[in-house]
Protein backbone atom coordinates (compact mmCIF):
# COMPACT_ATOMS: atom_id res chain seq x y z
CA UNK A 1 0.00 0.00 0.00
CA UNK A 2 1.28 3.38 -0.69
CA UNK A 3 1.29 6.52 1.31
CA UNK A 4 -0.45 9.47 0.71
CA UNK A 5 3.31 11.33 0.51
CA UNK A 6 4.05 8.71 -1.98
CA UNK A 7 1.35 9.47 -3.67
CA UNK A 8 1.38 13.17 -4.05
CA UNK A 9 4.84 12.73 -5.23
CA UNK A 10 3.86 10.38 -8.52
CA UNK A 11 1.10 13.45 -9.17
CA UNK A 12 4.01 16.22 -9.09
CA UNK A 13 6.64 13.92 -10.98
CA UNK A 14 3.70 13.73 -13.69
CA UNK A 15 4.38 10.00 -14.03
CA UNK A 16 0.89 9.10 -13.33
CA UNK A 17 -1.30 9.18 -16.01
CA UNK A 18 -0.81 7.07 -19.74
CA UNK A 19 -3.68 6.72 -22.11
CA UNK A 20 -2.94 3.65 -24.71
CA UNK A 21 0.78 4.30 -24.54
CA UNK A 22 3.37 2.27 -26.85
CA UNK A 23 4.88 1.27 -24.17
CA UNK A 24 3.70 0.10 -20.92
CA UNK A 25 2.86 2.89 -18.41
CA UNK A 26 3.90 1.15 -15.13
CA UNK A 27 7.59 2.88 -15.22
CA UNK A 28 10.37 1.11 -13.64
CA UNK A 29 11.52 3.83 -11.35
CA UNK A 30 8.22 4.86 -10.63
CA UNK A 31 7.28 1.38 -9.14
CA UNK A 32 10.43 1.09 -7.20
CA UNK A 33 9.42 4.10 -5.52
CA UNK A 34 6.01 3.70 -4.64
CA UNK A 35 6.77 -0.22 -4.11
CA UNK A 36 10.13 -0.67 -2.94
CA UNK A 37 10.48 -3.82 -5.12
CA UNK A 38 12.86 -5.28 -7.48
CA UNK A 39 12.39 -4.57 -11.49
CA UNK A 40 12.51 -8.25 -11.98
CA UNK A 41 9.10 -8.99 -9.62
CA UNK A 42 7.52 -6.31 -12.52
CA UNK A 43 5.48 -7.14 -15.69
CA UNK A 44 4.29 -10.37 -15.56
CA UNK A 45 2.27 -9.91 -18.77
CA UNK A 46 2.72 -7.11 -21.42
CA UNK A 47 0.37 -6.19 -23.84
CA UNK A 48 1.15 -4.56 -27.06
CA UNK A 49 -1.53 -3.10 -28.98
CA UNK A 50 -3.92 -5.43 -29.14
CA UNK A 51 -6.63 -5.36 -30.90
CA UNK A 52 -9.69 -7.99 -31.11
CA UNK A 53 -12.75 -8.26 -33.39
CA UNK A 54 -15.85 -9.92 -33.74
CA UNK A 55 -16.59 -10.56 -37.66
CA UNK A 56 -15.91 -6.85 -38.70
CA UNK A 57 -16.39 -5.08 -35.31
CA UNK A 58 -13.59 -3.92 -33.81
CA UNK A 59 -13.61 -4.19 -29.88
CA UNK A 60 -10.63 -3.36 -28.89
CA UNK A 61 -8.99 -0.97 -30.54
CA UNK A 62 -5.23 -1.24 -29.54
CA UNK A 63 -4.88 -1.09 -25.71
CA UNK A 64 -1.05 -1.38 -24.49
CA UNK A 65 -0.51 -2.08 -20.45
CA UNK A 66 1.62 -3.79 -18.17
CA UNK A 67 0.36 -6.94 -15.54
CA UNK A 68 2.49 -6.59 -12.63
CA UNK A 69 3.76 -9.75 -10.91
CA UNK A 70 1.82 -11.29 -8.08
CA UNK A 71 -0.39 -8.24 -7.62
CA UNK A 72 -4.30 -7.45 -8.50
CA UNK A 73 -5.13 -5.12 -11.49
CA UNK A 74 -8.49 -4.47 -11.91
CA UNK A 75 -10.20 -3.56 -15.56
CA UNK A 76 -12.95 -1.31 -14.87
CA UNK A 77 -15.45 0.24 -17.51
CA UNK A 78 -19.28 0.23 -18.27
CA UNK A 79 -20.97 -2.64 -20.01
CA UNK A 80 -19.25 -3.00 -23.75
CA UNK A 81 -16.20 -1.45 -23.21
CA UNK A 82 -14.62 -4.35 -23.96
CA UNK A 83 -13.14 -5.16 -20.63
CA UNK A 84 -14.18 -8.96 -20.87
CA UNK A 85 -13.15 -9.26 -24.45
CA UNK A 86 -9.38 -7.95 -23.43
CA UNK A 87 -9.40 -10.21 -20.35
CA UNK A 88 -10.58 -13.24 -22.62
CA UNK A 89 -7.36 -12.16 -25.31
CA UNK A 90 -4.92 -12.81 -22.99
CA UNK A 91 -5.36 -16.81 -22.43
CA UNK A 92 -6.59 -17.37 -26.09
CA UNK A 93 -10.39 -17.88 -25.33
CA UNK A 94 -10.97 -14.78 -27.67
CA UNK A 95 -10.69 -17.06 -30.74
CA UNK A 96 -12.67 -19.86 -29.89
CA UNK A 97 -15.92 -17.79 -30.15
CA UNK A 98 -16.45 -18.13 -34.20
CA UNK A 99 -15.47 -15.19 -36.46
CA UNK A 100 -13.63 -13.56 -33.30
CA UNK A 101 -9.46 -12.58 -34.28
CA UNK A 102 -6.95 -10.61 -32.54
CA UNK A 103 -3.94 -8.66 -33.58
CA UNK A 104 -0.89 -7.25 -31.61
CA UNK A 105 0.82 -8.57 -28.98
CA UNK A 106 0.76 -10.10 -25.34
CA UNK A 107 3.99 -10.88 -23.60
CA UNK A 108 3.77 -13.93 -21.33
CA UNK A 109 7.24 -13.80 -19.27
CA UNK A 110 8.47 -12.09 -22.48
CA UNK A 111 7.00 -14.80 -25.07
CA UNK A 112 4.46 -13.44 -27.23
CA UNK A 113 1.36 -15.93 -26.70
CA UNK A 114 0.00 -15.22 -30.15
CA UNK A 115 3.22 -16.80 -32.14
CA UNK A 116 2.53 -19.40 -34.60
CA UNK A 117 4.72 -21.63 -32.60
CA UNK A 118 2.82 -21.40 -28.86
CA UNK A 119 -0.07 -23.91 -28.89
CA UNK A 120 -3.12 -22.16 -27.15
CA UNK A 121 -4.02 -25.24 -25.20
CA UNK A 122 -0.63 -24.40 -23.24
CA UNK A 123 -1.48 -20.96 -22.66
CA UNK A 124 -4.34 -22.33 -21.19
CA UNK A 125 -2.93 -23.89 -18.66
CA UNK A 126 -0.50 -21.41 -17.48
CA UNK A 127 -3.18 -18.32 -17.48
CA UNK A 128 -6.67 -19.85 -15.92
CA UNK A 129 -9.67 -18.04 -15.87
CA UNK A 130 -12.52 -17.69 -13.72
CA UNK A 131 -16.33 -17.24 -15.98
CA UNK A 132 -19.24 -14.39 -14.51
CA UNK A 133 -21.47 -17.51 -14.02
CA UNK A 134 -19.90 -20.33 -11.62
CA UNK A 135 -19.60 -23.31 -14.19
CA UNK A 136 -18.81 -26.01 -12.55
CA UNK A 137 -18.84 -29.98 -14.24
CA UNK A 138 -22.21 -30.84 -13.63
CA UNK A 139 -21.38 -34.60 -14.15
CA UNK A 140 -18.38 -34.70 -11.68
CA UNK A 141 -18.20 -34.43 -8.38
CA UNK A 142 -16.71 -31.85 -6.27
CA UNK A 143 -13.50 -34.01 -5.79
CA UNK A 144 -13.32 -34.91 -9.75
CA UNK A 145 -14.03 -30.55 -10.64
CA UNK A 146 -10.93 -29.41 -8.61
CA UNK A 147 -8.67 -32.03 -10.35
CA UNK A 148 -10.37 -31.61 -13.86
CA UNK A 149 -7.95 -29.64 -15.46
CA UNK A 150 -5.03 -32.49 -14.69
CA UNK A 151 -7.16 -36.05 -14.99
CA UNK A 152 -8.67 -34.68 -18.12
CA UNK A 153 -5.36 -33.54 -19.34
CA UNK A 154 -3.80 -36.86 -18.49
CA UNK A 155 -1.56 -35.29 -15.96
CA UNK A 156 -0.71 -38.11 -13.19
CA UNK A 157 -1.50 -36.79 -9.67
CA UNK A 158 0.90 -38.16 -7.32
CA UNK A 159 -1.38 -36.92 -4.29
CA UNK A 160 -4.53 -36.16 -5.50
CA UNK A 161 -5.95 -36.13 -2.07
CA UNK A 162 -4.06 -33.31 -0.35
CA UNK A 163 -3.92 -31.32 -3.71
CA UNK A 164 -7.34 -30.83 -3.70
CA UNK A 165 -7.58 -30.17 0.05
CA UNK A 166 -4.47 -27.58 -0.48
CA UNK A 167 -6.62 -25.74 -3.33
CA UNK A 168 -9.73 -26.03 -1.45
CA UNK A 169 -7.92 -24.24 1.19
CA UNK A 170 -6.85 -21.78 -0.74
CA UNK A 171 -10.30 -21.00 -1.96
CA UNK A 172 -11.35 -20.75 1.45
CA UNK A 173 -14.23 -23.53 0.84
CA UNK A 174 -12.57 -26.94 2.55
CA UNK A 175 -14.18 -26.37 5.88
CA UNK A 176 -18.12 -26.22 3.73
CA UNK A 177 -17.03 -28.87 1.55
CA UNK A 178 -14.25 -31.48 3.48
CA UNK A 179 -16.79 -34.09 3.96
CA UNK A 180 -19.33 -34.20 0.79
CA UNK A 181 -16.37 -34.27 -1.66
CA UNK A 182 -18.29 -36.90 -3.78
CA UNK A 183 -21.46 -34.60 -3.74
CA UNK A 184 -22.16 -33.40 -7.60
CA UNK A 185 -20.21 -29.92 -8.04
CA UNK A 186 -24.08 -28.19 -9.03
CA UNK A 187 -25.62 -29.07 -5.53
CA UNK A 188 -23.55 -26.14 -3.98
CA UNK A 189 -24.41 -22.69 -3.64
CA UNK A 190 -24.14 -20.32 -6.09
CA UNK A 191 -20.82 -18.79 -4.16
CA UNK A 192 -19.84 -22.03 -3.70
CA UNK A 193 -19.43 -22.74 -6.64
CA UNK A 194 -17.59 -19.92 -7.74
CA UNK A 195 -15.06 -20.56 -5.05
CA UNK A 196 -14.99 -24.37 -6.39
CA UNK A 197 -14.45 -23.24 -10.09
CA UNK A 198 -11.83 -20.67 -8.29
CA UNK A 199 -10.04 -24.26 -6.89
CA UNK A 200 -10.37 -25.86 -9.91
CA UNK A 201 -8.38 -23.40 -11.26
CA UNK A 202 -5.97 -22.61 -9.06
CA UNK A 203 -4.51 -26.77 -8.95
CA UNK A 204 -3.21 -26.44 -12.33
CA UNK A 205 -1.06 -23.69 -10.46
CA UNK A 206 -1.83 -20.42 -12.70
CA UNK A 207 0.93 -17.64 -13.39
CA UNK A 208 -1.80 -15.75 -13.97
CA UNK A 209 -5.65 -16.12 -12.96
CA UNK A 210 -8.28 -13.75 -15.29
CA UNK A 211 -11.60 -13.15 -13.60
CA UNK A 212 -14.27 -12.55 -15.62
CA UNK A 213 -16.90 -10.59 -12.83
CA UNK A 214 -16.59 -13.52 -10.85
CA UNK A 215 -18.91 -11.80 -8.26
CA UNK A 216 -21.80 -10.52 -10.66
CA UNK A 217 -24.15 -13.19 -9.98
CA UNK A 218 -23.45 -13.28 -6.59
CA UNK A 219 -25.06 -11.96 -2.96
CA UNK A 220 -22.99 -9.69 -1.16
CA UNK A 221 -22.25 -12.25 1.84
CA UNK A 222 -20.88 -14.46 -1.14
CA UNK A 223 -19.49 -11.10 -3.14
CA UNK A 224 -17.35 -10.36 -0.09
CA UNK A 225 -16.24 -14.11 0.58
CA UNK A 226 -14.32 -13.81 -3.16
CA UNK A 227 -12.94 -10.26 -2.51
CA UNK A 228 -11.04 -11.91 0.77
CA UNK A 229 -10.20 -14.99 -1.46
CA UNK A 230 -8.77 -12.74 -4.61
CA UNK A 231 -6.96 -10.95 -1.86
CA UNK A 232 -4.98 -14.02 -0.60
CA UNK A 233 -5.07 -15.00 -3.60
CA UNK A 234 -3.03 -12.00 -5.00
CA UNK A 235 -0.31 -12.33 -3.32
CA UNK A 236 0.73 -15.72 -4.91
CA UNK A 237 -0.48 -15.54 -7.92
CA UNK A 238 -1.21 -12.58 -10.84
CA UNK A 239 -4.68 -11.57 -10.82
CA UNK A 240 -6.35 -9.58 -13.56
CA UNK A 241 -10.34 -8.95 -12.85
CA UNK A 242 -12.76 -7.56 -15.00
CA UNK A 243 -15.53 -5.77 -12.17
CA UNK A 244 -18.20 -3.23 -13.34
CA UNK A 245 -18.48 -2.89 -9.52
CA UNK A 246 -15.63 0.18 -8.77
CA UNK A 247 -15.77 -0.06 -5.14
CA UNK A 248 -14.83 -3.37 -5.71
CA UNK A 249 -11.77 -2.42 -8.01
CA UNK A 250 -10.82 -0.15 -5.19
CA UNK A 251 -11.24 -2.64 -2.68
CA UNK A 252 -9.13 -5.76 -4.50
CA UNK A 253 -6.86 -4.40 -6.76
CA UNK A 254 -3.42 -2.40 -6.67
CA UNK A 255 -3.52 -1.04 -10.25
CA UNK A 256 -6.62 -0.42 -11.75
CA UNK A 257 -7.30 0.26 -15.57
CA UNK A 258 -10.15 2.38 -17.25
CA UNK A 259 -11.88 1.16 -20.25
CA UNK A 260 -13.76 3.01 -22.44
CA UNK A 261 -15.34 2.22 -25.80
CA UNK A 262 -12.64 -0.35 -26.52
CA UNK A 263 -9.90 2.13 -25.92
CA UNK A 264 -7.83 2.12 -22.32
CA UNK A 265 -8.82 5.49 -20.87
CA UNK A 266 -6.38 5.53 -17.59
CA UNK A 267 -4.01 3.03 -16.18
CA UNK A 268 -2.84 3.73 -12.16
CA UNK A 269 -2.36 2.59 -9.05
CA UNK A 270 -5.97 1.90 -7.83
CA UNK A 271 -5.46 4.48 -5.07
CA UNK A 272 -4.48 7.62 -7.74
CA UNK A 273 -6.90 6.43 -9.99
CA UNK A 274 -10.02 6.68 -7.93
CA UNK A 275 -8.67 9.72 -5.96
CA UNK A 276 -6.80 11.91 -8.35
CA UNK A 277 -8.22 10.35 -11.94
CA UNK A 278 -5.77 12.26 -14.31
CA UNK A 279 -8.40 11.94 -16.60
CA UNK A 280 -11.70 13.21 -17.18
CA UNK A 281 -14.03 10.37 -18.71
CA UNK A 282 -12.23 8.51 -15.77
CA UNK A 283 -13.55 10.76 -13.01
CA UNK A 284 -16.81 11.17 -15.06
CA UNK A 285 -17.08 7.65 -14.74
CA UNK A 286 -15.74 6.78 -11.20
CA UNK A 287 -18.28 9.62 -9.99
CA UNK A 288 -21.10 7.91 -11.85
CA UNK A 289 -21.65 10.76 -14.10
CA UNK A 290 -22.18 7.94 -16.60
CA UNK A 291 -22.03 4.37 -17.35
CA UNK B 1 -79.87 -16.15 -33.66
CA UNK B 2 -77.83 -13.61 -32.30
CA UNK B 3 -74.29 -12.95 -32.97
CA UNK B 4 -73.13 -14.81 -29.45
CA UNK B 5 -75.36 -17.95 -30.21
CA UNK B 6 -73.44 -18.41 -33.27
CA UNK B 7 -70.25 -18.17 -32.05
CA UNK B 8 -71.29 -20.39 -29.24
CA UNK B 9 -72.75 -23.04 -31.53
CA UNK B 10 -69.96 -22.60 -33.93
CA UNK B 11 -67.59 -23.42 -31.17
CA UNK B 12 -69.90 -26.41 -30.16
CA UNK B 13 -69.34 -28.04 -33.97
CA UNK B 14 -65.88 -27.59 -34.03
CA UNK B 15 -65.45 -28.91 -30.29
CA UNK B 16 -67.20 -32.18 -31.23
CA UNK B 17 -65.44 -32.75 -34.50
CA UNK B 18 -62.43 -31.90 -33.22
CA UNK B 19 -63.52 -35.08 -29.71
CA UNK B 20 -64.43 -37.31 -33.27
CA UNK B 21 -61.48 -37.13 -34.92
CA UNK B 22 -59.32 -37.83 -32.32
CA UNK B 23 -61.55 -40.55 -31.29
CA UNK B 24 -61.72 -42.22 -34.95
CA UNK B 25 -57.42 -42.04 -34.68
CA UNK B 26 -56.85 -44.04 -31.80
CA UNK B 27 -59.66 -46.23 -32.72
CA UNK B 28 -57.15 -48.46 -34.87
CA UNK B 29 -54.34 -48.42 -32.29
CA UNK B 30 -56.11 -49.36 -29.63
CA UNK B 31 -57.90 -52.04 -31.32
CA UNK B 32 -54.82 -53.28 -32.78
CA UNK B 33 -53.12 -53.50 -29.58
CA UNK B 34 -56.36 -55.31 -27.96
CA UNK B 35 -56.61 -57.42 -31.19
CA UNK B 36 -52.87 -58.91 -30.66
CA UNK B 37 -53.53 -59.36 -27.02
CA UNK B 38 -56.35 -61.10 -27.49
CA UNK B 39 -55.26 -63.59 -30.16
CA UNK B 40 -51.77 -63.74 -28.86
CA UNK B 41 -52.12 -64.26 -25.10
CA UNK B 42 -53.50 -67.74 -25.74
CA UNK B 43 -50.18 -68.53 -27.54
CA UNK B 44 -47.90 -67.70 -24.90
CA UNK B 45 -46.57 -70.35 -22.73
CA UNK B 46 -42.61 -70.75 -21.35
CA UNK B 47 -41.82 -72.84 -24.24
CA UNK B 48 -43.05 -70.66 -26.69
CA UNK B 49 -40.25 -68.18 -25.59
CA UNK B 50 -37.71 -70.99 -25.67
CA UNK B 51 -38.14 -73.27 -27.75
CA UNK B 52 -37.64 -73.78 -31.64
CA UNK B 53 -39.86 -73.55 -34.53
CA UNK B 54 -41.49 -77.27 -35.08
CA UNK B 55 -42.63 -78.51 -38.43
CA UNK B 56 -46.10 -78.29 -39.75
CA UNK B 57 -48.22 -80.68 -38.25
CA UNK B 58 -46.54 -81.24 -35.22
CA UNK B 59 -47.69 -79.29 -32.22
CA UNK B 60 -46.06 -76.27 -29.63
CA UNK B 61 -42.56 -74.79 -30.69
CA UNK B 62 -41.72 -71.54 -30.23
CA UNK B 63 -39.81 -68.19 -31.38
CA UNK B 64 -36.49 -68.80 -29.23
CA UNK B 65 -34.56 -68.25 -32.06
CA UNK B 66 -36.16 -65.73 -33.59
CA UNK B 67 -35.90 -63.99 -30.52
CA UNK B 68 -32.33 -64.62 -29.74
CA UNK B 69 -31.91 -63.63 -33.54
CA UNK B 70 -33.55 -60.44 -32.82
CA UNK B 71 -31.11 -59.54 -30.44
CA UNK B 72 -27.94 -60.33 -31.87
CA UNK B 73 -29.07 -58.45 -35.30
CA UNK B 74 -29.41 -55.51 -32.73
CA UNK B 75 -26.29 -55.93 -30.84
CA UNK B 76 -24.58 -55.78 -34.50
CA UNK B 77 -26.93 -53.20 -35.41
CA UNK B 78 -25.60 -51.15 -32.02
CA UNK B 79 -21.67 -51.88 -32.70
CA UNK B 80 -22.40 -50.42 -35.65
CA UNK B 81 -23.92 -47.85 -35.24
CA UNK B 82 -24.16 -45.98 -31.99
CA UNK B 83 -20.33 -45.27 -32.26
CA UNK B 84 -20.85 -44.12 -35.86
CA UNK B 85 -24.45 -42.31 -35.42
CA UNK B 86 -23.22 -40.21 -31.77
CA UNK B 87 -20.01 -39.29 -33.57
CA UNK B 88 -21.49 -38.30 -36.45
CA UNK B 89 -23.37 -35.82 -34.06
CA UNK B 90 -20.95 -34.40 -32.34
CA UNK B 91 -19.34 -33.43 -35.66
CA UNK B 92 -22.58 -31.62 -36.86
CA UNK B 93 -23.25 -30.08 -33.31
CA UNK B 94 -19.71 -28.72 -32.44
CA UNK B 95 -18.16 -28.60 -36.18
CA UNK B 96 -20.72 -28.94 -38.11
CA UNK B 97 -21.97 -24.93 -39.30
CA UNK B 98 -20.35 -25.11 -43.02
CA UNK B 99 -21.80 -26.51 -45.86
CA UNK B 100 -20.54 -29.73 -45.33
CA UNK B 101 -22.24 -30.29 -42.33
CA UNK B 102 -25.20 -28.47 -43.68
CA UNK B 103 -25.13 -31.32 -45.73
CA UNK B 104 -25.13 -34.03 -44.19
CA UNK B 105 -27.77 -32.89 -41.82
CA UNK B 106 -29.94 -32.97 -45.01
CA UNK B 107 -29.39 -35.92 -46.16
CA UNK B 108 -29.44 -37.35 -42.25
CA UNK B 109 -33.18 -35.96 -42.75
CA UNK B 110 -33.92 -37.44 -45.63
CA UNK B 111 -32.73 -40.94 -44.70
CA UNK B 112 -35.39 -40.84 -42.05
CA UNK B 113 -37.79 -41.11 -44.47
CA UNK B 114 -36.52 -42.94 -46.87
CA UNK B 115 -38.44 -46.64 -46.90
CA UNK B 116 -36.54 -49.50 -44.79
CA UNK B 117 -36.63 -51.31 -47.90
CA UNK B 118 -34.63 -49.34 -49.98
CA UNK B 119 -32.06 -50.16 -47.02
CA UNK B 120 -32.60 -53.27 -47.43
CA UNK B 121 -31.46 -53.45 -50.92
CA UNK B 122 -28.81 -51.63 -50.53
CA UNK B 123 -27.39 -53.57 -48.01
CA UNK B 124 -28.19 -56.71 -49.97
CA UNK B 125 -26.27 -55.35 -53.01
CA UNK B 126 -23.41 -53.91 -50.91
CA UNK B 127 -22.22 -57.08 -48.35
CA UNK B 128 -24.94 -59.56 -49.24
CA UNK B 129 -24.41 -60.51 -52.83
CA UNK B 130 -20.23 -60.15 -52.18
CA UNK B 131 -20.98 -62.86 -49.49
CA UNK B 132 -23.48 -64.83 -51.64
CA UNK B 133 -25.51 -66.11 -49.29
CA UNK B 134 -27.68 -63.37 -46.55
CA UNK B 135 -26.31 -63.11 -43.16
CA UNK B 136 -26.63 -62.42 -39.48
CA UNK B 137 -23.75 -59.47 -40.04
CA UNK B 138 -25.83 -58.11 -43.47
CA UNK B 139 -28.97 -57.72 -41.03
CA UNK B 140 -26.95 -56.20 -38.43
CA UNK B 141 -25.48 -53.48 -41.05
CA UNK B 142 -28.93 -52.93 -42.29
CA UNK B 143 -30.51 -52.04 -38.64
CA UNK B 144 -27.65 -49.93 -38.06
CA UNK B 145 -28.10 -47.81 -41.37
CA UNK B 146 -31.69 -47.41 -40.26
CA UNK B 147 -30.58 -46.15 -36.58
CA UNK B 148 -28.30 -43.76 -37.67
CA UNK B 149 -30.10 -40.63 -39.09
CA UNK B 150 -32.25 -41.16 -35.37
CA UNK B 151 -28.91 -40.93 -33.47
CA UNK B 152 -27.10 -38.63 -35.54
CA UNK B 153 -29.92 -35.67 -35.35
CA UNK B 154 -31.05 -36.35 -31.27
CA UNK B 155 -26.79 -36.26 -30.62
CA UNK B 156 -26.63 -33.40 -32.26
CA UNK B 157 -29.51 -31.61 -30.85
CA UNK B 158 -28.82 -32.81 -27.21
CA UNK B 159 -25.14 -31.52 -27.94
CA UNK B 160 -26.01 -28.24 -28.55
CA UNK B 161 -27.99 -27.67 -25.32
CA UNK B 162 -25.13 -28.30 -23.42
CA UNK B 163 -24.55 -25.15 -22.21
CA UNK B 164 -21.39 -23.12 -23.61
CA UNK B 165 -19.98 -21.91 -20.76
CA UNK B 166 -18.95 -26.00 -19.87
CA UNK B 167 -16.96 -26.20 -23.09
CA UNK B 168 -15.43 -22.68 -22.41
CA UNK B 169 -14.70 -23.64 -18.58
CA UNK B 170 -13.07 -26.88 -20.06
CA UNK B 171 -10.77 -25.08 -22.66
CA UNK B 172 -9.94 -22.64 -20.24
CA UNK B 173 -8.23 -25.13 -17.82
CA UNK B 174 -6.31 -25.90 -20.42
CA UNK B 175 -7.84 -29.16 -22.18
CA UNK B 176 -7.67 -29.68 -25.64
CA UNK B 177 -11.08 -29.33 -27.89
CA UNK B 178 -11.53 -32.93 -28.26
CA UNK B 179 -10.82 -34.06 -24.48
CA UNK B 180 -13.31 -31.42 -23.91
CA UNK B 181 -16.17 -32.95 -26.08
CA UNK B 182 -15.19 -36.04 -24.62
CA UNK B 183 -14.94 -35.49 -21.19
CA UNK B 184 -17.46 -32.58 -20.41
CA UNK B 185 -19.42 -31.81 -23.49
CA UNK B 186 -20.63 -35.92 -24.36
CA UNK B 187 -20.92 -36.62 -20.79
CA UNK B 188 -23.56 -33.66 -19.65
CA UNK B 189 -25.45 -34.68 -22.76
CA UNK B 190 -25.09 -38.55 -22.61
CA UNK B 191 -28.60 -39.53 -20.73
CA UNK B 192 -30.47 -37.25 -23.41
CA UNK B 193 -28.40 -39.57 -26.16
CA UNK B 194 -29.19 -42.54 -24.37
CA UNK B 195 -33.35 -41.59 -24.65
CA UNK B 196 -32.16 -40.89 -28.45
CA UNK B 197 -30.52 -44.49 -28.83
CA UNK B 198 -33.25 -46.27 -27.11
CA UNK B 199 -35.71 -45.02 -29.43
CA UNK B 200 -33.71 -45.83 -32.09
CA UNK B 201 -33.31 -49.12 -31.11
CA UNK B 202 -37.10 -49.41 -30.50
CA UNK B 203 -37.77 -48.31 -33.89
CA UNK B 204 -35.00 -50.60 -35.71
CA UNK B 205 -36.39 -54.48 -33.16
CA UNK B 206 -39.84 -53.86 -35.18
CA UNK B 207 -38.05 -53.92 -38.70
CA UNK B 208 -39.06 -56.54 -40.97
CA UNK B 209 -38.46 -54.92 -44.41
CA UNK B 210 -34.36 -54.23 -44.27
CA UNK B 211 -34.13 -57.82 -42.78
CA UNK B 212 -36.10 -60.14 -45.41
CA UNK B 213 -33.22 -60.40 -48.06
CA UNK B 214 -30.22 -60.02 -45.95
CA UNK B 215 -30.75 -61.84 -42.68
CA UNK B 216 -33.25 -64.06 -44.12
CA UNK B 217 -34.35 -66.46 -42.08
CA UNK B 218 -33.59 -69.95 -39.92
CA UNK B 219 -35.15 -72.35 -38.12
CA UNK B 220 -32.27 -73.38 -35.97
CA UNK B 221 -30.07 -71.66 -33.18
CA UNK B 222 -27.62 -69.33 -34.30
CA UNK B 223 -25.66 -66.72 -33.45
CA UNK B 224 -23.06 -67.01 -36.30
CA UNK B 225 -22.14 -63.76 -38.29
CA UNK B 226 -21.85 -65.22 -41.52
CA UNK B 227 -25.33 -67.06 -41.48
CA UNK B 228 -28.74 -66.46 -42.47
CA UNK B 229 -30.57 -65.69 -38.58
CA UNK B 230 -34.05 -65.81 -37.74
CA UNK B 231 -35.51 -62.54 -36.44
CA UNK B 232 -38.87 -61.98 -35.01
CA UNK B 233 -40.42 -59.27 -37.57
CA UNK B 234 -39.39 -61.73 -40.23
CA UNK B 235 -40.99 -65.00 -38.40
CA UNK B 236 -43.87 -63.10 -37.81
CA UNK B 237 -43.73 -62.40 -41.19
CA UNK B 238 -43.58 -65.98 -42.79
CA UNK B 239 -46.03 -67.34 -39.81
CA UNK B 240 -48.77 -64.69 -41.19
CA UNK B 241 -48.32 -65.39 -44.45
CA UNK B 242 -48.13 -69.64 -44.09
CA UNK B 243 -51.30 -71.40 -44.61
CA UNK B 244 -51.75 -73.09 -41.50
CA UNK B 245 -53.19 -72.84 -38.96
CA UNK B 246 -51.35 -72.82 -35.74
CA UNK B 247 -48.50 -70.83 -37.50
CA UNK B 248 -51.35 -68.41 -37.69
CA UNK B 249 -51.70 -68.92 -33.94
CA UNK B 250 -47.52 -68.29 -33.31
CA UNK B 251 -47.64 -65.02 -35.31
CA UNK B 252 -50.00 -63.45 -33.30
CA UNK B 253 -48.16 -64.63 -30.23
CA UNK B 254 -44.79 -63.47 -31.71
CA UNK B 255 -46.72 -59.85 -32.84
CA UNK B 256 -47.96 -59.25 -29.13
CA UNK B 257 -43.86 -60.17 -27.88
CA UNK B 258 -42.89 -57.79 -30.43
CA UNK B 259 -45.37 -54.91 -29.97
CA UNK B 260 -44.25 -55.10 -25.70
CA UNK B 261 -41.04 -55.38 -26.58
CA UNK B 262 -40.42 -52.16 -28.38
CA UNK B 263 -43.50 -50.91 -25.45
CA UNK B 264 -40.10 -51.74 -23.13
CA UNK B 265 -37.85 -49.73 -24.80
CA UNK B 266 -40.03 -46.38 -25.38
CA UNK B 267 -41.29 -46.55 -21.64
CA UNK B 268 -37.40 -47.06 -20.89
CA UNK B 269 -35.94 -44.19 -23.33
CA UNK B 270 -38.87 -42.03 -21.37
CA UNK B 271 -37.85 -43.05 -18.05
CA UNK B 272 -34.05 -42.23 -19.12
CA UNK B 273 -35.66 -38.58 -19.91
CA UNK B 274 -37.52 -38.01 -16.86
CA UNK B 275 -34.92 -38.97 -14.91
CA UNK B 276 -32.62 -36.12 -16.60
CA UNK B 277 -35.42 -33.40 -16.26
CA UNK B 278 -35.46 -34.20 -12.23
CA UNK B 279 -31.55 -34.41 -12.41
CA UNK B 280 -31.60 -30.74 -13.40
Amino acid sequence: MITAKQMFQLRDTGGAVAISEEEAPLSKERILRSQGEEVGALGKMQVKDLRAWFGKTEIIKGVSLSVADKRVTAIIGPSGCGKSTFIRCLNRMHEVVPKAHVAGRVLLDGVDIYDRKIDPVKIRSRVGMVFQRPNPFPTMSIRENVLAGLKLNGVKVSRPDELVEQVLEQAALWGEVKDILNRSGASLSGGQQQRLCIARALALKPEILLMDEPCSALDPIATSRIEELIHSIGKVCTIVIVTHNMQQAARVSQYTAFFYMGELVEFNDTDILFTKPGNQRTEDYITGRFG
Amino acid sequence: MGVYQRRKFVDGVMRSWCILATLFAVIPLFSLLAYVLLKGVGGLNWSFFIELPKPVGELGGGIGNALLGSFVLLAIASIFGIPVGVFAGVYLSEFGANPFGKLVRFCADVMSGVPSILIGIFVYTLVVLPMRSPSAFAGGIALGILMLPTIIRTTEELIKLVPNSLREAGLALGMAKWRVILRVVLPAGMSGIATGVMLAIARAFGETAPLLFTAGSYPFWSVHLNKRISSLPVQIYEYAGSPYEEWHQQAWAAALVLVVMVLILNLAAKLLTSSRSHAR
